[in-house]
């Protein structure tokens, strides 16, 4: 029989803040282990935390950017429990006044996915696990998370991986993570139950702890539901566990039970005294959010006439997104520069990452040199992308590519000269083409561009082409 | 006789006698008299001796800060780089921190000389120093009795002459207690006055460090030294108090308001409640103006304050596994089974127990009931304070409502013994200041402590009506025999 999805997800991002969340030790990713630490991160007898305002910063944009109401009087709670990496045997966290509540992601559909809350959090360390012992990396204990929660407004594995997605672009794009899954600065746990069709009450749920990549949402999703499907169909009941989800046999295994439900204790932290934003402090931080992604997505189609997949290439990468707009602002036209990065600068790029990081040698003012070049058809669009090649190679500007006199657009006279004798050499292309084959006539283009140095306008050329021809 | 702070200081000044010399003398009479008080756990003596001749050197160049070079103890919860600091807990054994406190850091930078750190309850927890994994410390004005707690080291060390002062830790009473029953005075500042980074945490939002001393003015000296705000604690507070406080005690009390509450007064042992009520009406005589108030929240402050400090207590120790540093279990086989035998082989019953109940109390299903409400009863009792302060300057009180105990008498009773905190943990609860001054003896020749309360950030005036009373009263303070004969 089949069954309503009730989907909500819970995400932990690491906060790029230069510093820990109690401490001035470093968040750098990686170095040898036990080497970012000091007595407040590790937890050491009489060390006390002192909150990084830069967090509280960050989680007000995260906030923000989803439609939250800000609470501006908050505080920090211990969340009691023990585990080996976590030196203190409870983390700072936020229980019953989370910094950010109520918000929404807005899906394609126009479909809205409520977040019911967001809080800061410090992170605790990693346990390595080596012939048979297992040692400790505190680097990472105290590196600031916030932690995410959605409604279960969720109801598929598609608007679960759209959610995620969209939150992961609107987290990039304030500036708040660089969110990498494979990294663990983004990680997500689902929570799923099933229900028949128009039933109001939630089935038993189960959730599956840090998933790390955007498809294995997905994946994980479709398992769990297959698996729970299969219990409910053969008549037996869920039992409300924490799952793992393994992405080399794609399947869902329990955890651990979550029968005798954790009990933290959580109580107020009596180190962190309670904490107030002002409201001109939350305005000022309003308005240093950058325009979000997907009102940028409408801009460039609606306003800049982009087409919608062009624009959604462009839009999707913060740094790209800057590049782009950066050459309009020196003037370059939106077509020439849009084809110029998604064809040329794109296809230097393998992966979403090199794309993510965008790292290329020439400036946006460089780079709206060329396009105007070929905007003002002083150059055909073929020897804009071979020169973009050779810029993005050497980091070089345009000048060192173009010689004044390359600049000379060929007269029409001479173009027209050129045409003749493009016919005159190929007497087997012109049979070709006049008995309907028309692609011989790019034996004719190839004889032009060879003769002009590929600056021939490929356009005109072929106009005078086909007027000589009589077609 | 023993010297002053300021005393100490001129001699050295006036070249009578160097730190080194100072130092050795008290070397000396810690080598003779601790094996039998038991006072010190961990004697610093190299250290001492390196820090006594730059001390010299500090002198010798001029300028130097008023404790240079006076040989004193810290509380054995107060962390010290490189030298041992256990809690007087097994579960912290050998442990050596790699920083220093903020008031070891600030003294140290003054030129003070650390000849050891002071025996005390485990994790500050008890009323009479027993529960010390090195075993109790004993009063110096007579053995056969406790020195009361937590900070019992530290008093003891003060009573009998074998530190110049020392720095204790309160978090129910623990330095006006033990003060009042080794007959020396403990400050216990308002709360954020004095950074608790570096102190190891007991019930984090009621511990304060403070002073015990020889004299109420040199009680100022050191919270002179010592306070102020701390940017790694962040419930320190940077307050001015104006000129220094040593030199604005000798004004005038008259027309200083009294507040005697009869709350203090129920269950208290007779004779120490006379000696309180003397005090009083000395103040009287003076020109003080005495006013009876209530503080009728009082009464709910003992179970108040048991839950929210074992509430704090049971979080903040949980960090001792076994996993980073201290004590580790011989044997185990598996993680879980480690932290579980090293707990259970390194804390001693009564720090058990606190962290027990604080769980209890914080656990689902019974946080509303019992942590949750204490917080209420404790603004309720915030208020209180408030009010009271608005029509009083202090409030003056018994200390305890009991002289020194005999040794090993509580042990079996762990309620009898919470119940002689009842005079001194509303203080903690409310955050207020609180001094304990020696008033007279009881038939037994053992110290009688009173204590004198002021608002928030309130020390000077305690202080100035501490120094009236201990200048009025006279020679009541009974002398120590042996330790140092400076």
């Amino acid at each position: 029989m089949n069954y309503e999805i009730v989907c909500g997800i819970e995400t932990h991002i690491e906060l790029a803040t230069k510093t820990k969340i109690f401490c001035g030790c470093t968040t750098e990713f990686g170095g040898e282990p036990n080497t970012h630490c000091c007595p407040v991160c590790t937890g050491q007898p009489g060390a006390l935390p002192i909150l990084n305002q830069k967090v509280v910063e960050y989680a007000i944009k995260a906030g923000l950017a989803l439609n939250c109401k800000i609470n501006t009087k908050s505080h920090m709670d211990r969340k009691n429990y023990v585990y080996p990496d976590l030196p203190k045997a409870y983390q700072i966290s936020q229980y019953d006044e989370p910094l950010c509540e109520k918000g929404y992601i807005e899906l394609d559909s126009g479909k809205r996915i409520g977040i019911t809350r967001i809080h800061i959090e410090e992170d605790a360390g990693k346990l390595i696990h080596e012939n048979g012992e297992t040692y400790i990396d505190y680097n990472r204990g105290g590196v600031p998370l916030i932690e995410i929660v959605s409604e279960p407004d969720i109801s598929s594995d598609e608007e679960a991986r759209e959610y995620a997605e969209k939150l992961q672009l609107i987290m990039r794009y304030i500036g708040i993570s660089d969110c990498k899954m494979q990294e663990g600065s983004m990680r997500c746990d689902v929570n799923l139950s099933l229900r028949k069709p128009g039933d109001s009450r939630f089935g038993v749920r189960t959730e599956i702890k840090n998933i790390n990549s955007l498809s294995f949402i997905q994946k994980a999703i479709i398992a769990e539901v297959e698996r729970q499907t299969d219990i409910l169909d053969g008549g037996g009941t869920i039992v409300q566990q924490t799952m793992r989800y393994d992405e080399g046999t794609n399947s869902v295994s329990p955890m651990r039970d979550k029968e005798n439900s954790d009990d933290y204790r959580y109580f107020p932290d009596p180190d962190i005294l309670r904490f107030s934003i002002d409201d001109e402090k939350v305005e000022e931080i309003r308005s240093s959010l950058p325009e979000l992604p997907f009102d940028k997505l409408k801009r460039y189609v609606n306003v800049l006439g982009l087409p919608e997949a062009t624009a959604k290439q462009i839009f999707r990468y913060r740094k790209v997104a800057e590049f782009f707009e950066g050459a309009l602002a020196e003037g370059a036209s939106v077509k020439n520069t849009a084809n110029l990065i998604v064809g040329t600068i794109f296809s230097t790029m393998e992966t979403e990452e090199e794309k993510e990081l965008f790292a290329i040698r020439i400036s946006a003012a460089q780079f709206a040199v060329l396009v105007k070049l070929a905007d003002e058809k002083k150059i055909n669009i073929g020897v804009a992308q071979s020169t973009l090649q050779k810029m993005l190679e050497s980091g070089k500007s345009v000048e060192e590519f173009i010689k004044p006199e390359d600049l000379v657009g060929i007269s029409d006279e001479v173009l027209e000269s050129l045409c003749k004798e493009a016919i005159d050499a190929n007497p087997k292309a012109l049979a070709d083409v006049r008995s309907g084959k028309d692609k011989a006539i790019n034996t004719m283009f190839g004889y032009i561009m060879k003769k002009t140095g590929g600056k021939a306008d490929i356009r005109k050329a072929e106009d005078l082409l086909r007027k000589l021809i009589g077609q | 006789m023993r010297a002053g702070i300021t005393e100490l200081a001129t001699r050295l000044r006036n070249r009578e006698i160097s730190a080194v010399e100072l130092t050795k003398a008290y070397i000396d009479a810690i080598e003779k008299l601790n094996p039998t008080l038991n006072a010190y756990v961990h004697l610093t003596f190299d250290t001492a001796m390196k820090a006594a001749r730059q001390a010299d050197q500090m002198l010798k160049e001029g300028d130097a800060p008023l404790l240079c070079g006076i040989p004193m103890a810290l509380k054995d919860n107060i962390c010290t780089d490189g030298l041992t600091t256990t809690c007087c807990s097994k579960i912290l054994q050998d442990f050596k921190p790699y920083y220093d406190a903020t008031v070891w850091e600030k003294l140290k930078s003054q030129g003070a000389v650390l000849l050891g750190k002071t025996n005390m309850d485990e994790f500050a927890m008890g009323s009479t120093s027993e529960t010390s994994c090195y075993g109790a410390p004993l009063n110096p004005r007579n053995t056969n009795y406790v020195t009361g707690g937590s900070s019992g080291g530290s008093a003891a060390v003060v009573g009998a002459n074998l530190a110049a002062y020392s720095l204790g830790s309160d978090t129910g009473g623990s330095i006006r207690q033990p003060a009042s029953f080794c007959g020396v005075v403990g400050l216990k500042p308002t709360y954020g006055a004095v950074s608790r980074y570096g102190l190891i945490a007991y019930g984090s939002s009621l511990d304060q460090i403070g002073p015990m001393t020889n004299s109420v003015k040199d009680a100022a000296i050191v919270f002179d030294a010592i306070k102020g705000g701390d940017k790694r604690d962040q419930t320190s507070v940077e307050y001015e108090y104006g000129s220094s406080l040593a030199e604005c005690m000798d004004r005038d009390i008259k027309g200083m308001r009294i507040g005697v509450a009869e709350e203090f007064f129920s269950g208290i042992n007779p004779e120490i409640k006379s000696k309180i009520e003397e005090a009083i009406k000395l103040f009287e005589r003076n020109g003080a103006v005495i006013e009876n108030i209530s503080l009728p929240a009082l009464k709910l402050a003992l179970p108040v304050y048991y839950i929210i400090a074992c509430a704090e207590a049971s979080s903040n120790l949980g960090r001792y596994d076994g996993i980073r540093y201290g004590y580790r279990t011989s044997s185990y086989t598996s993680i879980e089974d480690m932290i579980v035998k090293t707990r259970s082989e390194g804390f001693g019953d009564e720090v058990k127990r606190r962290i027990m109940l604080g769980t209890y109390v914080l656990s689902s299903g019974y946080y509303d009931a019992y942590y949750k409400k204490a917080c209420l009863i404790r603004e309720e009792i915030n208020r209180e304070f408030y009010t009271v302060f608005e029509k009083c300057d202090v409030l003056i009180a018994p200390t305890a409502p009991n002289t020194a105990f005999p040794l090993n008498c509580k042990g079996a009773s762990p309620v009898e013994m919470y119940l002689s905190d009842i005079c001194t943990v509303p203080v903690n609860i409310a955050g207020v200041p609180a001094i304990s001054v020696p008033c007279g003896e009881d038939a037994k020749g053992l110290p009688v402590g009173m204590q004198i309360i002021g608002r928030r950030f309130g020390e000077a005036t305690i202080l100035q009506a501490a120094h009236f009373y201990e200048q009025s009263a006279g020679k009541v303070i009974g002398t120590y025999e042996g330790g140092v004969g400076i």
